[in-house]
């Protein structure tokens, strides 16, 4: 199985169960139309006839010549055997290692696509959660986690600096527990940066391994939908402490994250924005949402968001080539050495290796799931947990997707967010179609960018 | 070769005996918190390298 594509001046064929990715020129490109995945070491006549018009037979026959040597190296057309092992070990009993804390269900913005309902998770009540609550959130992982030495925390919201004090408990409470069990706690946290203070800029820095920080970009663009609780803007009350913090953050990780939605769909700007005030890790996300709302993406969008997506890759491509650097998130990828295949059939790991505790202490299998009651999976408080409801999340994996099968982006992809599919899509087996188009444009602009930095 | 250029080699395959062991970092819990890529992350398996 392969899959092939034109963008920016290159031809890619991605060899989708080897992985390989080859940059072709147009003769290869062109007789790939007329391989079907089985290969002789003779070109056969019909593709030179059928190709003859174009090109001269000698460029023909050597092209293919090359094309079957890589064929022979298992390099395209390679066979998905493997795959049955991965079934097998995808079968296998996965302990819980990543939990999502809600320390706040309450927030200092009211932003208007925030899927949490400005905070409170549609629970109707503002609560942040106690130390006690936190304590039993960690003793749970930690008992879930098996032989599992690195286990996640992010302190998610809400805005998780409204309870900051707990956090720090948390982090020191962990600390001590991972001696005692072995264990290494990666503490992360994701936050709208109206809080941060000199202090919690040196604590966070000092003891969070990860960092998202949000910002949606222009000002204009940000304080549309980012919006304090008398209605103005944030974005001036938020981008100095954004440089300040980054400024002091070294070589660990940080993203200044934001979302675009229908109000933005020239988010490539947006993205341009964050770089240009000097944040070198960047993320913008598509909006989920309900497709009534006004901002939703739609269907029509999309021309539109490909080519955005393209002159974002353009960027990058050109920085880099004139020596600077950013990210963008969904154009990283590694390929000479990303995840496992079974990580990659796994996809999130939502309900299964990853679960979300509100400040009640219940648990759902993610934070978009959280205030969901069918999907309440139990609560810390009494080590009630719903393995039935793990095992339907485990199942969710690319092999059991039908419609991941036969998509060339199943080993990059994931198979979409469940909640997303589970609200949006079909089910959690069956993803939203308009996540899959950007997902699969994302990689094929990620992987042109290798091509281009190859030269 | 003259016609084609392969950037990487294939190591899909391998990692299906090798890899699963879990270390890695959950998909959704860096940057995005609401899509997901595995493709950008990082092997934690000393095996696999
Ligand atoms: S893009 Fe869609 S169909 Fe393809 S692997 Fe991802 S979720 Fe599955
Ligand atoms: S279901 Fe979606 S939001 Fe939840 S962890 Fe998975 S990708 Fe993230």
């Amino acid at each position: 199985m392969i899959h092939k594509y034109k963008l920016n001046g290159y031809n890619i064929a991605l060899d989708i169960n080897s992985g390989c990715v080859h940059v072709l020129d147009d003769i290869s490109y062109d007789i790939l139309d007329y391989i079907d995945g089985n290969m002789e070491k003779e070109c056969p006549c019909d593709i030179i006839e059928k190709l003859s018009e174009k090109y001269n037979k000698e460029e023909i026959v050597s092209c293919y010549n090359e094309l079957y040597e890589l064929y022979e190296e298992d390099m395209l057309f390679a066979d998905d055997d493997f795959l049955k092992n991965a079934a097998e070990k995808l079968k296998e009993y996965s302990p819980i290692k990543a939990m999502c804390l809600h320390i706040a269900h309450d927030c200092n913005l009211r932003c208007e696509y925030c899927f949490a309902s400005t905070g409170d998770y549609a629970a109707g009540h503002r609560s942040l959660m106690s130390y006690e609550v936190g304590k039993k959130a960690i003793d749970f992982l930690i008992e879930k986690s098996g032989n599992r030495r690195n286990l996640e925390v992010d302190f998610f919201g809400g805005e998780p600096l409204m309870n900051f004090e707990v956090v720090k408990k948390l982090v020191e409470y962990g600390r001590q527990r991972e001696k005692e069990c072995n264990k290494n706690f990666r503490f992360t946290i994701t936050t709208n940066g109206v809080l941060l203070s000199d202090d919690k800029i040196k604590y966070i820095n000092e003891n969070m391994h990860n960092v998202v920080l949000s910002l949606d970009g222009r000002k204009e663009v940000n304080d549309k939908m980012r919006k304090r609780v008398d209605g103005t803007g944030s974005y001036d009350s938020i981008i100095e402490k954004y440089k300040n913090f980054v400024s002091q953050r070294g070589v660990k990780d940080y993203y200044v994250r934001g979302t675009f939605t229908r109000n933005n769909l020239d988010f490539s700007k947006d993205l341009m924005h964050m770089v240009d005030l000097g944040f070198k890790q960047t993320s913008i996300e598509p909006v989920v949402a309900d497709e009534k709302e006004n901002y939703a993406i739609r269907e029509e969008d999309l021309p539109v968001i490909f080519s955005e997506y393209e002159n974002l890759a353009k960027e990058i491509i050109e920085k880099r080539k004139n020596g600077q650097f950013f990210n963008f998130f969904h154009f990283m990828i590694d390929l000479s050495q990303g995840p496992c295949v079974i990580k990659r059939l796994k996809g999130c790991g939502s309900g299964n290796e990853y679960v979300a505790i509100t400040p009640e202490g219940d648990i759902y299998p993610c934070h978009q799931f959280v205030g969901m009651e069918e999907y309440k999976m139990g609560s810390v408080m009494d080590g009630s947990f719903d393995n039935e409801i793990k095992e339907k999340f485990a199942a969710a994996n690319i092999l059991n997707k039908p419609k991941c099968k036969d998509c060339f982006a199943k080993f990059y992809c994931s198979g979409g967010c469940n909640a997303n599919n589970i609200l949006y899509g079909g089910g959690i087996d069956d993803p939203y179609d308009i996540s899959c188009q950007l997902e699969k444009k994302r990689i094929e602009c990620a992987i042109m960018i290798k091509a281009a930095l190859s030269e | 070769m003259k016609h084609t250029k392969t950037l990487n080699t294939k190591t899909l395959k391998e990692t299906a005996c090798k890899g699963g062991c879990g270390e890695c970092q959950t998909s959704c819990q860096s940057a995005c918190k609401t899509s997901c890529t595995v493709a950008n992350q990082e092997c934690e398996n000393e095996n696999n390298k």
